[in-house]
């Protein structure tokens, strides 16, 4: 008993003791759960600043942004990176970030630089599309539907899912698409005519795709998910055994996807500003940029970064994003989700 | 007897002074600092009324159901004995910590659109009508039924433990005489065992009820988006809307409603506890043709509802899930152990990869130290709420609060209270106290309760040192509620994701934790290693709880 004792408060002591951030510099980021990196790159900007990253993931992209505007008064963190232009507005009105001209925005296109005032920079960008089971289209000899329009005609009925835009991120960027191909109210009898032709709603992404999607490994019902225009790449590079072509790919009509780009922030307060602004050259740098691709499947804002084969062969950007101006989405997203919400689940 | 009340407070001091910092600073300092009483509108106010409704709703149906399974097991617990039993008993316990995406995983193979209920009915029908159906048979995810069959999977576990504890130290001697005194046996339990579970009855179906009325990840994934309790309400409207004023107002309804059950609760507890002689639990073999009925039955039955959804964990995480491009109603079944093997590379070079080892080390570091936390904090609490006086009155519902109290709302209140402290390791066992405490508290009570005092006084005129009465007269009854309690922390602790998320530094996930990460991208692989972690986190508690079952621990002599 004693002996097990001991062993029980080893065992907390450790965990409890161990790990406390220490050093002189410890940068602390502030992110989504989506975030990853390659151990080397992050140990790179390490070495080379003498400083300790830390991260913190504070949920969806959604949630870590209301948890960095709650703590506001005393940030967890030095540096938010994660908020996209759906969430934008609501990031800059909240007053969270201190600006920084980083001479790394020379490099970047302007259609990317939405915030002015450079308190928002852009990292990386990439597109909600719905991906398609190539191998149910044509063992149905079913032709794959080329626009909006198409899904709801009677051959897809039943065919497609999607995310709930009030709980997922692709959800809410996909009824943006819509709002943006149809206008404002067209697009809810749009939603109904989906809902009518079968509509298949759940929570969020997980479900969606792992649990509905007929293309993926959850060998759901739908062969039609909202999922991102790099899932087929992904599908390839995570495949159990070796592909030799993805078994998904994206509809790429007009207004079919809808384009997410993520910003990062120094954030108001922080303890280490100069570390802070290195960390976001570092972000807008060749090298992280090169990084993200195979990390967290988004494309790099910097032109001309190299991409992973499987990218450049089965990862598809819309060639007509539907675009949307984040202050016409911070004034109206939440009477949209409303109305959809009204249209297609009550 | 007047040095009681500074006794009493001593043993107050520490659980208090955990709930004061750790729960009511962080939750009332969220709460004020969103509410706002313009949000008091008719409009809002009828909106929480209409989420309100459905929550009571689910939650009662939802609590009756548990109670209908789990009290016929925890007599077939308390008192039979069969082969495999405590395996069963553990297995019961095993949904207690899935997280709940697996636990959709789990149904979903078996019952869901293309599960393999649906596809064997499928088959049937096409064989006998040349002709393949594109829906479903049977309906199931995106039901009431699918959150009632997961509330009674998730919470069974629940009755079994606290009611079975009960039940197995109820003295055989009072059914014998009122056996002999002509009762027949409904007239037994009717007036003579269930008065005597009462108080552990109760304590089950509260427990059970607020997990119910609490629920989060049930709803939104077997429910689907067209349900919504009061706790998916925060959610959307805190962390997605951003409306913290409603989502305040949505707390605070929850909290006022968890009030008014644990203040009913302790109401209708009359603390009446029967005392009984220490014993150990008296089982049997079914003798009988009723008794082997009801055995034989009621494993199957628990078989099918605690085994069959979980089974396919482990089948999945052993058979080949890349999309097929073959004929659609078939899934592959090649067998292969890559996700296993894949677990121990870290392919992508993450800065976040943790071998499978680390993760569990991890889950198991925080577990135990939930453990040994929630019983020094629940010990000396459930002593006091043994013999209670006006103070335990008062303090009784307010000890149940973080159980029914909004998990969403107290992690954004960790942020504001805790802000760079949240980075933290040992908040995580801290905020997973939290919920293991009122279970341990309401394991250890009633066991408590039952201690005779004539026997105390009995050891302590025979010259016992205290210390020498309590390892002889309390430790023998204790024993048994007291690895109930440890099994329910340890559980508690090793499945608990969501404050893990937010607490945990994404350098020491759990294993929860890393299953979601495996199934936030797509592709077979990750699939493949979220099934294989999730067979390894249920095979770890499985033996956890075994281990903790057989624990022989020292002093604890079999009477």
């Amino acid at each position: 008993m004693k002996r097990i004792l001991y062993f029980a408060l080893s065992i907390f002591l450790l965990v409890s003791c161990a790990p406390k951030p220490s050093g002189p510099q410890t940068l602390t980021v502030m992110t989504h759960d989506s975030f990853a990196a390659t151990d080397t790159v992050i140990q790179s900007f390490e070495q080379a600043n003498n400083a300790k990253v830390t991260f913190i993931k504070s949920g969806d992209a959604g949630a870590a942004l209301n948890k960095a505007i709650l703590s506001k008064d005393a940030p967890l963190a030095d540096v938010f990176y994660g908020v996209d232009n759906t969430f934008l507005s609501r990031a800059l009105t909240a007053d969270i970030y201190v600006p920084y001209n980083s001479p790394a925005l020379k490099n970047i296109p302007v259609e990317f630089q939405l915030d002015p005032s450079h308190r928002a920079l852009p990292v990386d960008y990439g597109d909600v599309c719905i991906n398609y089971d190539k191998a149910y289209f044509a063992s149905h000899n079913l032709a794959v539907p080329q626009s909006l329009e198409d899904l709801i005609k009677p051959a897809y009925k039943g065919l497609l899912v999607v995310e709930n835009p009030a709980t997922s991120s692709p959800g809410l960027a996909f009824l943006l698409a819509t709002v943006k191909h149809f206008g404002d109210p067209n697009y809810i009898g749009y939603w109904k005519d989906l809902r009518a032709n079968g509509l298949v709603v759940v929570d969020g992404w997980e479900t969606a795709y792992y649990t509905n999607f007929s293309g993926s490994s959850g060998k759901g019902p739908q062969p039609m998910v909202v999922s991102y225009g790099t899932s087929p790449a992904a599908e390839v590079m995570f495949a159990s055994t070796p592909l030799s072509d993805s078994p998904t790919a994206s509809i790429l009509g007009p207004d079919t996807c809808f384009r997410q780009i993520e910003f990062v922030g120094i954030l108001k307060g922080t303890r280490e500003r100069a570390l802070a602004e290195k960390f976001v050259d570092f972000m807008l740098s060749e090298k992280f940029q090169a990084d993200m691709p195979a990390q967290m499947f988004v494309y790099p804002v910097v032109p001309n970064v190299a991409l992973p084969d499987a990218f450049v062969k089965y990862s598809q950007t819309a060639p007509q994003p539907a675009v949307l101006s984040p202050d016409d989405i911070a004034q109206n997203r939440d009477a949209w989700i409303q109305a959809w919400t009204d249209a297609v689940l009550h | 007897m007047n040095s009681i009340f500074p006794r009493r407070a001593l043993l107050w001091l520490a659980p208090l002074t955990f709930l004061a910092v750790f729960f009511f600073y962080p939750f009332f300092r969220i709460l004020f600092f969103s509410f706002d009483p313009s949000t008091l509108n008719p409009s809002n106010l009828a909106f929480s009324f209409h989420v309100l409704l459905f929550t009571f709703y689910q939650a009662i149906l939802s609590t009756l159901l548990t109670l209908l399974i789990g009290l016929p097991s925890a007599y077939l617990f308390a008192h039979f004995e069969f082969r495999g039993k405590s395996l069963l008993r553990a297995l019961t316990a095993v949904p207690f910590m899935l997280p709940t995406v697996v636990v959709a995983a789990g149904f979903n193979a078996l019952l869901g659109p293309r599960g393999w209920v649906n596809l064997g009915l499928a088959n049937l029908f096409a064989r006998l009508h040349h002709s393949l159906s594109p829906s479903p048979f049977i309906p199931f995810i995106g039901t009431l039924g699918a959150i009632l069959l997961a509330h009674v999977f998730y919470n069974t576990t629940i009755v079994i433990r606290i009611v079975g504890n009960a039940l197995s130290r109820l003295d055989p001697k009072l059914e014998q005489v009122a056996r002999s005194l002509g009762a027949d046996p409904p007239r037994v339990w009717w007036k003579v065992i269930l008065p005597l579970l009462r108080p552990s009855l109760l304590a089950a179906s509260l427990l059970v009820f607020l997990f119910d009325f609490t629920s989060f990840g049930v709803i939104l994934l077997l429910g689907g988006p067209r349900f919504a309790t009061l706790e998916v309400e925060i959610y959307v409207q805190a962390l997605q809307l951003f409306n913290l004023p409603l989502a305040a107002l949505l707390s605070l309804i929850q909290l006022l409603c968890t009030l008014t059950f644990s203040i009913l609760y302790t109401r209708t507890l009359t603390y009446s506890t029967v005392q009984t002689a220490p014993r150990s639990p008296v089982t049997h073999k079914a003798q009988n043709v009723l008794d082997k009925i009801f055995v034989t039955s009621l494993i199957f039955l628990l078989s099918a509802l605690f085994v069959l959804p979980m089974l396919a964990l482990p089948l999945r995480s052993v058979s080949r899930l890349d999309a097929d491009r073959g004929d659609r109603a078939q899934l592959q079944t090649g067998f292969t152990t890559d996700y296993y093997t894949e677990l121990f590379i870290n392919r992508n070079n993450s800065i976040f990869y943790v071998p499978p080892f680390q993760a569990a080390i991890n889950s198991l570091g925080y577990a135990v130290a939930t453990v040994l936390l929630s019983l020094l904090l629940g010990l000396p609490a459930a002593s006091a709420l043994a013999k209670p006086g006006r103070l335990e009155k008062i303090l009784d519902p307010i000890l149940i609060l973080p159980l029914g109290a909004s998990a969403v709302t107290l992690g954004l209140g960790f942020i504001l209270a805790f802000g760079r402290l949240l980075t933290y390791p040992w908040l995580v066992p801290l905020a997973h106290t939290l919920v293991a405490l009122p279970f341990v508290i309401r394991t250890l009570q009633p066991a408590l309760a039952s201690i005779p005092d004539r026997l105390r006084q009995a050891a302590a005129s025979l010259g016992a040192s205290p210390f020498r009465a309590w390892q002889t007269v309390d430790w023998p009854i204790l024993r048994r509620a007291t690895l109930s309690a440890a099994t329910f922390a340890f559980t508690i602790s090793l499945g608990e994701f969501g404050a893990t998320a937010l607490l945990a530094r994404p350098e020491y996930p759990t294993i929860p934790v890393a299953i979601y990460r495996f199934l936030s991208q797509p592709g077979g692989l990750n699939y493949g290693q979220a099934m294989a972690m999730a067979t390894l986190l249920m095979t770890l508690t499985t033996a956890g709880i075994l281990l903790i079952e057989k624990l022989r621990l020292p002093g604890a002599g079999e009477f």
